[in-house]
């Protein structure tokens, strides 16, 4: 062992101190960001629950390879209910995490929001829809996902670019939408903003249904009734599997059957539960952007983990959560700390370029309430059993069907 | 109001959900009516014969009408072995003890069910599930129709069974009087178990015909439970005839109600209809008054 001597005593004396006024950003990046993840894995939304997961899953590693930040995933499932999504939150700050994420539903999501606020501890929102989410003045509570009536609107705005595309316009329409609290903001925003938007048909009745209704007979009869051209259509996933099949049933063939924002004919279950009849579908939503080079990241990433499971089922979902995660792992980058008041005010400050989400919108910047503006919709249409992008054309992978062929 | 098919479909879905509904019901009140049991898992027990539908479905492509025939018996047993291995202890104790026996039951099915199939909803895609009859202006769903046909033939069979076999007559003088039947040298405990076999069958063949028309998920039960509860109040505690026929008030009030008024009403007027019975009839639509 050799003796210290003046010189080396001097290099380790300027290498300790060196450490020690290391940056606190380095320590930052050393340390790891604790990621409270709540989503409905079990019970009625398991299906989207966990489409919703496997963009977390995917997300450290990609966040590792792109910001150079470690995240470590705590998962709670809030099996589809209210109290158990809100106990679970408290839970997981009991247990260390330094933000929250979730919680896909509007009502679970208002429960998480709530704990949140009122622990000081950040909530990114990955999917929900409410407007009163982020109409609370709620300082800890980020949403980068639109509103319903952001989501109608632009929904509606579609349904014009569809009828020009197709060189049909339906004269009637029937509105039907599932009655918990996303299908009764839809509702909402759909009864404001129609007769605004000038488009040409009627609306004849609104048919508000239980999303957990086993037999829908009853509510498709009295939507058949009113002979309507065009269905609206505001669901969830199982209760759009029950009224495709009971439209069958009674032979109920409209023009189209459009969603002008919500989740279900899309889903993977969907298309498998359904087949040849989960075709032609149309929902006009958020979506993926399929230009960016981080979705290309994104998507490889997906299929490398999840190899028997298409992109495409899960692109939205899958987005917008993981998405949810590199707003954290970008906050806490910046603030150089875990610190719950300090990631808030990181995340606030957030300002993601538009190539740089997975998600399909312009940057993501929050406004004084806590939401991103600016996210877009794209027209999807399920062709061969997977929903392709029809509309607009520059980004369109498959060419438009309207009216949708007949039921056989 | 809609145009009168309409509503002539309403009712004639209704009809023939009713007549299911009838027949799951059916086997709770047999068994409330013999054994004077409430059987709290009752939906449960449906919930596991829909997935064994749709397993057979599933493994062996077997038809959820033949899977019925087989279910009948295997639930049968099942429920022979129930009532003697377990329930039979509990008779003749407190009603809470009989009430959290079966609670308990309910839910280990309930978290068998989840533990094995997991959360998601599964349904028995047949090569007919999409097809209806076309009769003028009016469309019968196939499915619906086959099995509202089935829950006749099974409850016609367990009536004459009742009515016309020696171990059917056996039983229903033990519920007419079970100190009478032990003191004529009845053997009680058998008949009961019997008595719950069948009751185990007929909610076998209601949750074969049922997957045919609903998803089944393992949350389903305590719903059916109580619906079953409804129909056989409503029909009468104890009545065959009045279950069938609470079956049949229930499918097609919800029907007529959700037509005409609004689809989210259609719960609130089947227990609208229950409170009312209770205040008029307290007894049931074919119960028999207790003085």
């Amino acid at each position: 062992m050799g003796s210290v001597t003046r010189r080396t005593f001097g290099v380790a004396a300027a290498g300790t101190l060196a450490s020690l006024a290391l940056p606190r950003r380095l320590r930052a990046e050393g340390a790891k960001l604790k990621v409270g993840v709540l989503l409905p894995r079990s019970g009625l939304q398991a299906f989207i629950g966990q489409s919703c997961q496997r963009g977390v899953d995917v997300a450290p590693e990609l966040l590792r390879q792109r910001l150079g930040v470690d995240v470590e995933l705590m998962n709670a499932d809030t099996e589809s209910n209210v109290d158990t999504a809100r106990s679970r939150a408290e839970r997981l700050i009991e247990q260390g995490a330094h933000v929250l994420v979730g919680a896909f539903d509007s009502g679970h999501t208002a429960a998480v929001a709530q704990v949140a606020e009122q622990r000081g501890v950040p909530h990114i929102v990955n999917i929900a829809a409410a407007p009163q989410i982020t109409e609370q003045g709620y300082k800890f509570v980020f949403r980068n996902f639109p509103p319903a009536p952001e989501i109608g609107r632009n929904g509606l705005v579609l349904l014009g670019d569809i009828f020009k595309e197709a060189k049909l316009e339906p004269k009637t329409a029937v509105f039907m939408h599932v009655n918990d609290t996303f299908g009764q903001s839809m509702a909402k925003g759909v009864d404001a903003l129609l007769p605004k938007l000038s488009l040409p048909f009627k609306l004849l009745d609104t048919i508000a249904y239980d999303p957990a209704a086993k037999d829908l007979t009853v509510e498709v009869s009295k939507a058949k009734a009113t002979n309507a051209e065009l269905l609206l259509l505001v669901c969830r996933l199982n209760d759009a599997i029950v009224l495709r099949r009971e439209m069958v049933k009674q032979r109920w063939n409209p023009t189209g059957i459009v969603s002008p924002g919500s989740p279900g004919l899309y889903e993977e279950q969907f298309s498998k539960g359904l087949g040849k009849h989960a075709d032609y579908c149309i929902t006009n939503t958020v979506w993926f952007n399929p230009k960016n080079e981080i979705t290309h990241q994104f998507a490889a990433a997906f299929k490398k983990k999840f190899p028997k499971d298409e992109f495409a089922f899960h692109g939205l979902n899958a987005s917008y959560t993981f998405d949810a995660v590199l707003i954290a792992a970008d906050a806490f980058k910046r603030a150089k700390s875990s610190d719950r008041k300090a990631l808030a005010e990181a995340i606030r400050q957030t300002n993601i370029a538009a190539t740089d989400r997975v998600s399909f919108g312009g940057p993501i910047k929050f406004n004084a309430k806590g939401q991103v503006e600016g996210n877009r919709s794209v027209v999807i249409q399920n062709l061969h059993g997977k929903p392709t992008v029809v509309l607009p054309t520059d980004y369109a992978e498959g060419k438009l069907v309207f009216p949708m062929p007949k039921a056989t | 109001m809609p145009a009168l098919p309409y509503v002539a479909n309403a009712v004639i879905s209704g009809i023939l959900t009713g007549t299911v509904y009838g027949l799951m019901a059916l086997g709770l009140s047999a068994i409330f009516g013999v054994i004077r049991l409430v059987n709290f898992a009752h939906g449960e027990l449906m919930t596991l014969a829909m997935y064994a539908a749709a397993a057979a479905f599933q493994g062996l492509a077997l038809d959820p009408f033949v899977t019925m025939i087989l279910a009948a018996v295997a639930f049968g047993a099942l429920g022979y072995v129930l009532q003697r291995g377990f329930i039979n202890r509990f008779i003749g104790r407190t009603e809470h003890a009989q009430m959290l026996l079966m609670i308990a039951f309910a839910i280990i099915i309930g978290n068998v069910l989840l533990l094995g199939f997991g959360p998601d909803a599964r349904n028995v895609p047949t090569s007919y599930q999409l097809d209806s009859f076309e009769l003028g202006p009016l469309l019968i769903d196939k499915v619906r129709a086959y099995a509202a046909l089935a829950a006749v033939v099974a409850t016609a069979l367990l009536a004459a069974f009742f009515r016309l076999t020696l171990t059917g007559k056996a039983i229903r003088a033990c519920a007419d009087n079970p100190v009478g039947a032990r003191v004529a040298g009845l053997p009680v405990g058998h008949l009961y178990a019997v008595t719950f076999a069948l009751g185990a069958g007929s909610v076998a063949v209601a949750g074969c015909a049922m997957v045919q028309l609903i998803d089944v998920t393992p949350g389903l039960g305590p719903a059916y439970t109580l619906l079953a509860f409804v129909i056989v109040i409503v029909g009468g505690l104890g009545s065959m005839v009045g279950a069938l026929l609470g079956g049949l008030v229930i499918g097609v009030s919800e029907a007529l109600a959700g037509l005409l008024i609004a689809p989210s009403a259609k719960s609130m007027v089947s227990f609208g209809l229950l409170v009312l019975l209770l205040l008029v009839r307290p007894q049931g639509l074919m119960g028999a008054s207790r003085r």
